[in-house]
């Protein structure tokens, strides 16, 4: 399995980044010797093994449902790009 | 010896004993910092906030720059964060506050923690204070550089993969990267969320076990956190491993492992073995595909962790001149284009790609599998072992500039580290030795989940028997 080009804009349109055309050559080289480098596992059986998400066991993890103090509108503003009438603005997407 | 030298313990005992001042200690080692580090470069910025001198533990600390500190500059070494004041202090800055710790400043790291060498920050290269032009090795390389260099009694720093075993090598100090689930991860910014731990970088092993006392323990803020009792770990610090059982596993001394790395390890497995603990070969099949397993999971999780970093609420913005797509996706992509590093970009494109549709079963879900085989190897292996050894890293620190346009090759610095990760399992890495050319050689030592205590015990004891820990750089 090797990796072309345009996987790499495909992939990187999911990833919501921009290659541009001098970069896309060095990304699809090194991305495609990962690939194949991970390849590796296809050797392993892995029938009748169950998979590792944590590992340490957790499922759901509940807390008593209390109010406690947290940011204020403007505390968490503070940090914003760019901030109107107590809320995060962001550029016009719809006329 | 000069106040900047001292370990933390020896530091305490200076206060008691009224030869010094915290603040004087404080004011000391920023001298240090203002004395080497314009060659060290292991600080990115210096605390904003002045510590307030109360507290039991009052030990200058470098906190690495993915942890975050209220009011306080948090960028993980990158252009996407610049400008980000956090708004609230991690679990674990916050238990350091707590304790009296004196925060000194923000230290490097390769770009969100992506990398072994330091390279990759935003914020140019950390150098090894042993040899400046290697590496300090990474992620945590501004911690693991700033405590060799005496520029931080001790300092926290996070690890996914190795991320403060192997620069703790590199640098010829102590660290270690706890059970998952030991230490909150409230406030420390995700790289991959099943494998990341904050852990502690210091200069011997009792300074180890002290910082581990005041940043263990369960935080509600961490789902993830576990509500185990914390013990506490100067009660480990004893000197004895007779009847220990320490597991070698073969597939470590291969090909790939440096020959002095090599010596050095065995040697100290001599020695654990003369006083008394009992060396056992063991094997441990699937760690050969560790890193590959780790190269997949590690970067799925990252590139949905990433996903946040938009543009939208803060850190960097940017908008393309043209409307390409519509005008909200186009701030995402100009954003993220501008803000992450290539090293960044890559492993979020691997984590997509090994996620999306039609490659899913073959990778991501593969991976997560034989990250199964490789905690029952483990696993089995502790039924009849209290800890296993292996060298730290393959080799001794490397040039800047030597892997850095070799991801692969970078990667498998991480070989022996990555494991402990998959596992859950905590493990630690000391100084054993010196290459020839007077870089410093770790070992490392896994141990059981939450059996910290017996890491420490072991590092101790041949901490005890041995002088590595004491030398210093001249820089």
């Amino acid at each position: 399995m090797s990796i072309t080009k345009e996987d790499v804009k495909y992939i990187a349109a999911l990833a919501r980044i921009d290659v541009p055309e001098d970069k896309l050559e060095g990304f699809t080289k090194t991305l495609g010797d990962i690939v194949h480098y991970v390849e590796q596992l296809q050797k392993l059986n892995v029938d009748n093994v169950k998979p590792t998400s944590h590992a340490v066991p957790v499922g759901n993890v509940l807390r008593p449902d209390v109010i406690k103090p947290s940011f204020t509108n403007q505390e968490a503003l503070a940090i914003a790009v760019e901030a109107k009438d107590g809320s995060f603005k962001v550029p016009l997407v719809i006329e | 010896m000069s106040l900047h030298q001292l370990t933390a313990h020896d530091l305490l005992d200076v206060f008691k004993s009224r030869q010094a001042t915290p603040k004087e200690a404080y004011d000391a080692v920023l001298e240090r910092i203002k004395a080497v580090d314009p060659k060290v470069k292991a600080y990115v910025r210096l605390a904003q906030h002045k510590p307030e001198f109360k507290g039991e533990f009052q030990i200058p600390i470098a906190i690495k720059d993915i942890l975050c500190i209220k009011g306080e500059e948090t960028t993980c070494a990158s252009r996407i964060l610049k400008g980000f004041i956090s708004p609230y202090d991690s679990g674990v800055t916050q238990r350091v506050k707590k304790s009296g710790g004196t925060i000194l400043g923000i230290v490097n790291m390769d770009e969100f923690a992506f990398g072994s060498s330091c390279e990759t920050s935003c914020y140019g290269p950390t150098y090894n204070p042993w040899d400046l032009k290697c590496v300090p090795g990474g992620s945590s390389g501004g911690s693991a550089a700033s405590v060799a260099a005496d520029e931080a009694m001790w300092a926290l720093g996070s690890d996914t993969g190795g991320s403060i075993r192997q620069p703790a090598s590199f640098c010829g100090i102590v660290g270690l990267k706890p059970t998952y689930g030991r230490v909150s991860r409230y406030g420390l910014i995700a790289f991959a969320s099943s494998l990341d731990q904050i852990g502690p970088l210091t200069k011997d092993v009792r300074d180890c076990a002290l910082l581990m006392n005041i940043i263990s323990g369960y935080d509600d803020r961490d789902s993830t956190s576990v509500n185990e009792p914390v013990p506490d770990y100067t009660k480990a610090l004893v000197n004895d491993v007779r009847g220990l059982k320490i597991g070698i596993p073969k597939e470590a001394f291969v090909d790939g492992l440096d020959a002095q790395v090599r010596r050095s390890v065995e040697e100290a497995l001599d020695l654990l073995k003369k006083l008394g603990a009992i060396v056992k070969e063991v094997s441990l099949p699937h760690t050969p595909y560790a890193v590959a397993t780790y190269y997949i999971v590690a970067t799925a999780e990252a590139s949905s962790n990433l996903a946040r970093f938009d543009g939208v609420r803060y850190g960097l913005r940017a908008l393309p001149s043209r409307i390409r797509k519509n005008a909200l996706v186009d701030m995402y992509e100009e954003t993220r284009s501008k803000g992450f590093g290539d090293e960044a970009k890559r492993r979020i494109m691997l984590g997509t790609y090994a996620l999306s549709s039609g490659y899913y079963d073959a990778y991501y879900l593969r991976g997560q599998k034989v990250r199964t085989l490789i905690k029952n190897d483990l696993d089995e292996v502790f039924k009849d072992c209290d800890v296993i050894m292996t060298p730290t890293s393959p080799t001794v620190a490397f040039k800047v500039g030597e892997k850095i346009s070799d991801p692969i090759s970078m990667y498998l610095s991480d070989i022996y580290t990555i494991p402990a990760n998959l596992a859950g399992i905590p493990a630690i890495s000391i100084p054993c030795g010196f290459s020839k050319s007077g870089l410093p050689i770790g070992l490392q030592l896994m141990g059981k989940a939450f059996d910290e205590e017996m890491l420490l015990r072991v590092s101790y004891t041949y901490e005890q028997n041995t002088q590595w820990h004491t030398m210093k750089p001249k820089i």
